[in-house]
């Protein structure tokens, strides 16, 4: 299992051992937006620094975002939620991806929380 | 602002269903069940949903005067109004603006029942009496709940209870026994289906609704999906796409004027603002009421300002969302009378940006009411 890391805003991002990390939304964030419809992607080659807005979900609810924890410049975009925005419901963790980032600096993330923290946050939530 | 939320009937019910509970009109209703909002919206277009509105208010008129004293706060025709029909009506005030939509069933022996919003029913009791006091009774139904039964499944799944219901047509009610309740039971909605809307008394409400669940074409289904299926259907919903700062004619509501109330009726006027409204009917208006699609993907959501193509904002969306049936988003509101005609290419403002949307015509789904 390769690194993965969270926000208190509900992002999560997984290292890859080039450097760079792919980014989403955790299955709690889907469950309280409920039934998403539309999202948009960022642009491969837009650069964000951390605390970015870098996404826009829309559900059948209400609007949310993703902000970006830290530093880079997107590499990829998963292209096939503009079709099939469910598939950050269905797996939000795997086909539900939103995009990957060549971070800056690596070492920014050891600022975020890891899986056993989040659960611990979202456990608090619940 | 902190008073508790009161329950309905079926409060026990909505939390063992799993339904999410939130404050609605001083109510706690269920949002959405475990299905949730995008598959309950797409259930009851395709079977049948249970939606409980035990939150609006019911009240009875009762009296020898009643249709004529009720004429006197509404531009519709409530005097001529068949026993056995449903007819929707506007409360207006002196400047024609909406105060609460409503609809009025005439019971026969000079009974009236009206059915207001939630949120409007305490002023709406309140203006009756002190409008219609002395020519007739208002009696305030709070021990009746309010079901909704809607979808292409739902006559069938009804008429298992009680076969006649198979026979009322769009806006006929009727007075009979389901599961045993005696129940005022009408062919209509808020979904843009065929279904049914079902006053029946409070302690028999859960009842009656585990009764219609059991059937297998019935889910229960939430307020989230009520306002898609509503929104898709060119409904209004009081407070965001009608209110006391828009007029019937602004509102694009003429329909609900009926012709004996125009100016040029048989009974023309009488009823709070009607120099107003009956002016803008002459002259047209600045503003009307319009529905819109989005060329975009982008939900367009209430309060999302619209331009021209120059940037120049005209209007303001009042109700906007993704309409699952018709698969892309779908609002409704302002815009100036000069770009309401449908195709209008308009922006809307999401997250600053201009989004482009097209007036269009409403209903966005085609309705399919019963008419027999």
């Amino acid at each position: 299992m390769s690194d993965i890391k969270f926000t208190d805003s509900h992002e999560w991002l997984r290292l890859s051992d080039d450097g760079s990390a792919t980014v989403g939304i955790t299955g709690f964030a889907q469950e309280q937006l409920g039934d998403i419809v539309f999202v948009q992607l960022p642009r491969v080659g837009e650069r964000f620094a951390a605390g970015d807005e870098a996404a826009t979900i829309e559900s059948v609810k209400a609007a949310g975002e993703i902000k970006i924890p830290v530093s880079g410049t997107v590499v990829e975009v998963n292209a096939a939620l503009e079709d099939e925005p469910s598939r950050v419901n269905d797996a939000p963790l795997t086909d539900g991806w939103f995009f990957r980032v060549q971070l800056d600096d690596a070492g920014e993330l050891d600022t975020l929380m890891n899986e056993v923290a989040y659960q611990q946050l979202v456990g608090e939530l619940a | 602002m902190n008073a508790p939320l009161l329950h309905t009937p079926l409060y026990d019910l909505h939390v063992e269903l799993g339904a999410k509970m939130v404050p609605f009109a001083g109510y706690a209703m269920p949002v959405q069940y475990p299905l949730g909002i995008l598959k309950e919206h797409q259930h009851t277009r395709d079977k049948a949903g249970l939606f409980d509105v035990s939150h609006m208010g019911q009240v009875k008129l009762v009296g020898a005067g009643a249709a004529a004293a009720l004429e006197t706060l509404v531009p519709v025709d409530i005097q001529d109004l068949p026993v056995g029909m449903q007819r929707y009506a506007l409360f207006t005030d002196d400047k024609g603006g909406i105060l609460d939509d409503l609809m009025v069933s005439n019971f026969g022996d000079d009974v009236l029942y009206v059915v207001v919003n939630a949120a409007c029913k305490e002023q709406d009791v309140a203006h009756l009496k002190t409008h219609l006091g002395g020519q007739c009774e208002v009696v305030e139904l709070a021990d009746r709940a309010l079901l909704a039964l809607q979808g292409p499944a739902a006559a069938a799944v009804l008429a298992r209870l009680a076969p006649s219901v198979a026979e009322l047509k769009f806006m006929q009610n009727a007075q009979l026994e389901l599961d045993g309740v005696p129940c005022y039971v009408s062919r209509s909605g808020y979904t843009g289906e065929d279904g049914y809307e079902i006053s029946v008394p409070a302690d028999k409400a859960e009842q009656l609704a585990r009764r219609l669940l059991a059937e297998p074409e019935v889910e229960a289904i939430g307020l989230g999906a009520r306002d898609s299926l509503r929104l898709e259907a060119g409904l209004c919903l009081y407070g965001h796409d009608i209110d006391t700062s828009t007029t019937p004619i602004e509102g694009s509501l003429l329909w609900a004027i009926s012709k004996v109330r125009r100016p040029d009726g048989a009974r023309a006027g009488g009823y709070p603002g009607a120099d107003v409204v009956a002016r803008q009917i002459a002259d047209g208006v600045a503003k009307k009421r319009v529905g819109f699609i989005v060329r975009d993907k982008v939900p367009v959501r209430e309060g999302a300002e619209i331009t021209d193509g120059d940037g120049t904002v005209i209007g303001r969306v009042t109700s906007g969302g993704f309409g699952p049936s018709f698969g892309g988003p779908v609002g409704m509101g302002y815009v100036p009378a000069s770009h309401a005609a449908a195709g209008t290419a308009l922006f809307a403002l999401v997250r600053g940006k201009p989004v482009a949307i097209e007036v269009a015509k409403t209903p966005f789904v085609p309705q399919r009411y019963y008419r027999g």
